[in-house]
């Protein structure tokens, strides 16, 4: 049996900071997720409207905010912008706006995507029923467009999750920067630590995004 | 059977420049069921669409009981819930079952009690043998079994006028007929009716009359046996033969 470093997490309060650093990457995606879904579908709706000019300017968004790594865009919005315009912000709160940049990029193109693929049919169908236009939204559009939405926005909470791990470059101590450091510590006692404690890791993201996942698909089929 | 109840006078539909319809009058009277004929791409779909103001007009007029219909009246809503419109794709709500699917205007748009909106879409149902589809979902239905559904929706908002457009076109031959059934005992009954369709038989069988369009222009009308059988003009003699085949053998 080779040793896997796995007696390193029960050393000490390793475990326990682990599950600290596991909350914080889950505390930033969470609230990124919660402001990004209303700003998403804002934009969204906005982007399925006839004004060139917002159409475009949403479109520069979401093209800019996609091309971007997002490192960089953590590295513009902690070091940079901190540096230009001399205000001061946690590295938490660069990587709730980074994630809420993009996350709502993201979400507008779902809720965009999610409301075109409605047919023209089915408004003119309720239209000829005698529906308003308010009506045709509340009772035949809305719920077949968030029935198309749910799973998608869904997949995109499980990304934005995985990508926090990215965070540890400006600093934040999350669940990967924890691992480094119980590794770093544990250098000289548990040569070995690395594969042990990465294992943790990995199961954490594991159960932290496989319900999530298995939710996505279990209403993807509910409502196909 | 001389009431009019709807009337189309000198009706202009273009799509930029090009010119649909170029002057359509007709009136249609309470209890009669008209067949709108013509080549493919002559406006006939166009034509109902217009009636019910799904397209705005660029010229004429069109009255439902005296009031004008466009994209601009007032009182859209309710002049829609005069015209009932079945499309050739269905066109149900995927989200809804069959039940949710007819009760819904009437319920919502009409303010009619659920329950007696209930009962009579149960017997509507009944009569087009789809009684125990009632809470199955669109999707779980055949292509004949979703129009027959669509057919009891429009029906189910007690329209003056119902407009058919190619109801059948989409469908598989051996179940064209069971919808048509279903038409044929709605005119049975008297409802007033505009119908495009393809199916030349079941036309002469039902029409009161038909209306022979080409160019964008009633090219002829007439009651359906004289159409048929001595149609007066060369392009209705060229529209009919098409539809005959001469045997190779």
């Amino acid at each position: 049996m080779p040793d896997l470093g796995l007696e390193v997490l029960f050393k000490g309060k390793n475990l326990a900071r682990l599950l600290g650093g596991l909350w914080t990457a889950l505390r930033i995606s969470l609230l990124s997720v919660a402001i990004s879904l209303p700003l998403g579908v804002l934009l969204g709706v906005l982007m399925t409207r006839n004004n060139r000019f917002v159409k475009a300017l949403l479109q520069f968004y979401l093209n800019f905010i996609r091309i971007m790594p997002q490192m960089v865009l953590l590295f513009i919005v902690y070091f940079g912008s901190t540096r230009a315009f001399g205000w001061d912000i946690s590295g938490e709160a660069a990587s709730v706006i980074v994630f809420t940049l993009w996350g709502t990029a993201e979400m507008s193109d779902l809720v965009r995507g999610a409301l075109i693929s409605i047919p023209r049919h089915q408004y003119e169908s309720a239209e000829a029923l005698g529906m308003s236009k308010s009506q045709t939204s509340l009772y035949i559009i809305i719920p077949q467009a968030v029935r198309r939405l749910i799973p998608l926005s869904i997949n995109l909470v499980t990304r934005m999750i995985k990508t926090t791990s990215l965070i540890l470059m400006i600093g934040v101590v999350e669940v990967l920067k924890v691992s480094q450091q119980i590794i770093e510590a544990n250098r000289m006692s548990s040569p070995n630590a690395a594969f042990g404690v990465y294992l943790s890791v990995f199961l954490l993201y594991f159960f932290a995004c496989w319900p999530i996942s298995l939710l996505a698909g279990r209403l993807e089929k509910k409502w196909s | 059977m001389d009431e009019v109840i709807l009337s189309v006078k000198n009706l202009v539909k273009r799509f930029d420049d090009n010119t649909i319809l170029n002057g359509i009058s007709f009136d249609v009277r309470r209890g009669e069921v008209i067949v709108v004929l013509g080549p493919s791409g002559c406006g006939k779909s166009t034509l109902l669409r217009c009636l019910n103001a799904l397209e705005p007009i660029q010229g004429g007029e069109i009255f439902l009981n005296g009031q004008a219909v466009d994209s601009a009246a007032k009182d859209l809503t309710g002049l829609r819930q005069q015209i009932g419109m079945v499309f050739q794709s269905y066109e149900l709500f995927p989200h809804m079952s069959v039940l949710n699917n007819i009760l819904i205007a009437p319920v919502q748009v009409q303010k009619r009690q659920r329950e007696e909106v209930r009962a009579e879409a149960l017997q509507l149902l009944e009569r087009v043998g789809l009684r125990e589809k009632q809470n199955s979902f669109p999707r779980e239905l055949s292509g004949g079994q979703k129009q027959r559904v669509a057919i009891v929706r429009a029906l189910c908002m007690h329209p003056e006028v119902l407009l058919l457009d190619e109801i059948t076109a989409a469908l598989d031959p051996e179940m064209v007929r069971e919808v048509l059934d279903v038409v044929l005992n709605l005119a049975r009954e008297g409802k007033t009716m505009l119908i495009v369709t393809h199916e030349l038989s079941f036309a002469r069988a039902i029409a009161d009359r038909v209306l022979f369009i080409d160019g964008g222009k009633i090219v002829e009308q007439g009651k359906p046996a004289d159409f048929f059988d001595h149609p007066q003009t060369e392009r209705a003699k060229q529209f009919l033969r098409t539809f005959e085949y001469e045997s190779v053998k």
